[in-house]
């Protein structure tokens, strides 16, 4: 199925939810959703006859200077195709729900979000950092990240 | 003599259950890696594995530097195969900017690539294979590893690192003797996987200590989102050389090696490392077409973009590494530095369905688990 | 000159050899180094490949050891992260003396590619523990890394144990009754 295809399927699924379709001249098209539908939308096209996204390739937070935000990456392995979906989340407090549900392979994903950008998955079973030590200050990922000095007691800086 | 089972009635026994601590400093985690595991008598009944010991960085280093220069960072992931991971970035920037590289470039490509799955897979085999407690086999992996590192080493300067795929086309041309160095590779690893297939692969102890251990069904790989060799040792037949091709994989006649029921049970141990043995053999396949194909002449770095500059948009490319999809997600402003590189890396995703799968099994059970998923810390970590 | 070397000497027909009971100790000790096993990063896949079959570490003495307790020297091979730095103290103050450490590649000299934006990497590991041998390489040739073990074993075999026992003992720092 084409990518214009699935979106226009999706815009009848859910018309207030989906909110533009970006197409570019160069590299992947990818469709904006509501954040807080991101659940609905995602298990919608797992489980739809015909979409049957079942592989999560890649779930990745962003810091787009202005505003946060998610892009998931998903495949078909019966059918070959694949979709873009990107959300945008507010600068205070991001936070939208966790697909860990739908894709298992999401929860390290989300972790690794949290850990970088500081962005909040609801319903997540564990939320907690995962490369960084537990007691690491700061979103290493954020643009204005301004780096420790210290760690334990051994300098960082150069 | 006649065997006799004998039945003892120990009514029900409690036992604690304990946490143990195995890693960072372990010579079985393959690296830094750390797992909490608890433990009822000798059976594991859970794992939390901890990550992020050899965190360096990586994403952010790439929104500091230059398109060129973030090939070195890219190479020092999965640093077993350099040459595999650089692909899709310089893919992904190649697609961004609309260049076509040469027909020789794309051939060297694929041989340099096959040649490093050979080494990883030496490795990965080598490595379990000292897991189990056999020695032999890694002495003589690594003997016919360092043949291909040394042609690499003649190529591009180094043995581990290469930096070697530049965006449109080759650092260097290869040397005049490639030709018959890489047959010649091809032939020794023909007769070695043979000798390892009957001294590790057949062997009794190997296969009782392997077979139905850690079975990962097809449906919670697909969820967990698995791939490369995990996934094929479980049945699913997905590569992205034949499910996607890229670059010129369309023109090569290989065949897609998936776990099957002839030793083990589909998706076990065994199964994963059955895999990896046949596609070095696929491997000496494409290597070998490709050199019959290949064109003598041309010029590998005439394609070089004078500014690597790629214009504003976004993309996803992957590509199939030896331990399985390995992906790049490029944010690109227009400017000479990428916006956001976002990795998708294999062995992240692979190791992540480890609890999964070792639940119920023996601690010693848990050690040879890991090392069938084939991780590389540079890689979980980044 | 090693204490090997004077079995050579022409002189020595009877098989007699006058030397000090330092250069024997230290010849023993330069000659069986064992090391902890032990890999952190890339450097250590290059430390696999010294130790298999083409470049065959052990006909250096060198030996594995999976605990720090049993070992000589240890091997800084690779990226050390601000995470796992600790650890690595750990592990140097749990071994015994006399201890040696060498570090590999350049991100354990001094942070190595990841010196200047790498704000979870520790820039050179003898910021939190001493070096004896640096190798430098990113990742060092396996032919680089025997030359360290070599210049490891020179730095032991002119070691004076009993001036610095001697010297300790003046100071009271430990206890000498053997």
């Amino acid at each position: 199925m084409l990518v214009q295809e699935i979106y226009d399927n999706l815009k009848e699924k859910f018309p207030e939810a989906v909110l533009e379709f970006i197409g570019t001249a160069t590299g992947d098209p990818s469709t904006v959703v509501d954040a807080g539908q991101i659940y609905n939308i995602c298990k919608y096209l797992r489980d739809q006859d015909g979409l049957e996204f079942d592989y999560l390739a890649l779930l990745s937070g962003m810091d787009y200077k202005d505003k946060f935000g998610t892009v998931y990456h998903l495949y078909s392995l019966k059918y070959k195709h694949r979709f873009v979906i990107k959300t945008y989340l507010p600068k205070e407090d991001p936070s939208l729900p966790s697909v860990e549900r739908i894709w298992k392979t999401a929860n390290w994903h989300e972790r690794e979000a949290y850990d970088m950008f500081g962005i909040k998955f609801e319903n997540h079973p564990n939320m907690i950092r995962i490369l960084c030590p537990y007691d690491w200050e700061g979103y290493p990922l954020r643009k204005d990240y301004v780096g420790q000095e210290t760690y334990h007691g051994v300098r960082i800086p150069v | 003599m006649e065997r006799k089972f004998i039945e003892y009635d120990f009514g029900r026994v409690d036992s604690e259950r304990m946490r143990l601590n195995v890693g960072p400093q372990h010579p079985s985690t393959h690296g830094v890696l750390r797992l909490e595991i608890e433990l009822e008598g000798e059976i594991v009944t859970d794992v939390i594995p901890h990550i992020g010991y050899l965190h360096r960085c990586f994403e952010k280093y790439c929104e500091q530097m230059q398109y060129p220069q973030v090939i070195p960072y890219i190479d020092r992931l999965d640093y077993i195969a350099s040459m595999n991971n650089e692909w899709p970035f310089v893919m992904g920037v190649e697609k961004m900017m609309n260049i076509q590289v040469p027909e020789r470039v794309e051939y060297i490509r694929v041989i340099f690539a096959e040649l490093n799955r050979i080494a990883n897979h030496q490795i990965a085999v080598a490595t379990f294979g000292m897991d189990a407690g056999a020695f032999t086999p890694f002495l003589y992996l690594f003997r016919d590893r360092e043949m291909i590192l040394n042609l690499f080493e003649h190529t591009s300067g180094a043995r581990l690192l290469y930096n070697y795929f530049w965006v449109g086309g080759l650092a260097h041309d290869v040397p005049p003797n490639f030709k018959d160095t890489a047959l010649n590779i091809i032939k020794t690893v023909r007769a070695t996987n043979e000798e390892v297939m009957r001294l590790l692969m057949g062997n009794k102890i190997f296969v009782e200590r392997t077979v139905k251990v850690g079975i990962l069904p097809a449906d919670v790989a697909i969820n967990f989102a698995c791939s490369g060799p995990v996934l094929r040792g479980s049945g699913v037949e997905w590569d992205l050389r034949k499910a996607q091709p890229y670059s010129i994989y369309d023109r090569f006649d290989f065949n897609v090696c998936v776990g099957s029921n002839e030793i083990g049970v589909i998706g076990d141990s065994w199964n994963r490392n059955i895999v990896r043995m046949n596609e070095m053999e696929q491997s000496c396949r494409i290597i070998e077409q490709a050199i019959a194909q290949m064109p003598n002449e041309g010029d590998v770095r005439e394609k070089f973009p004078k500014k690597v500059r790629p214009p504003k948009g976004e993309i996803y490319c992957s590509a199939e590494n030896p331990k399985g999809e390995l992906g790049f997600y490029l944010v690109a402003d227009g400017g000479n530095k990428p916006f956001r590189l976002k990795s998708r890396p294999t062995s992240f995703v692979n190791l992540a369905v480890l609890p999964e799968i070792c639940k119920g099994y023996m601690v010693a059970d848990l050690i040879l688990i890991l090392g069938s998923i084939d991780i590389v810390l540079g890689e979980v970590d980044r | 000159m090693g204490f090997l070397n004077r079995l050579d000497d022409p002189f020595n027909a009877e098989g007699i050899i006058l030397g000090k009971v330092e250069d024997l100790l230290n010849w023993g000790r330069a000659r069986s180094d064992w090391y902890l096993s032990f890999g952190l990063a890339c450097c250590a896949i290059e430390f696999m490949a010294v130790n298999a079959s083409h470049f065959d570490l052990m006909r250096f003495g060198c030996i594995p050891r999976p605990s720090p307790r049993q070992a000589d020297f240890i091997i800084i091979s690779g990226t050390v992260t601000m995470k796992m730095a600790e650890r690595i103290i750990t592990l140097y103050e749990q071994m015994a003396e006399p201890k040696y450490v060498l570090s590999m590649g350049s991100c354990a000299n001094s942070g190595g590619p990841y010196w200047e934006h790498g704000y979870h990497v520790l820039k050179g590991i003898d910021r939190v523990i001493p070096v004896d041998v640096y190798v430098p390489g990113c990742p060092p040739k396996p032919e680089a890394f025997l030359d360290g073990i070599v210049k490891l074993q020179k730095k032991i075999n002119q070691q004076a144990i009993f001036k610095k026992r001697a010297k300790l003992a003046e100071e009271e720092k430990i206890i000498v009754n053997d």
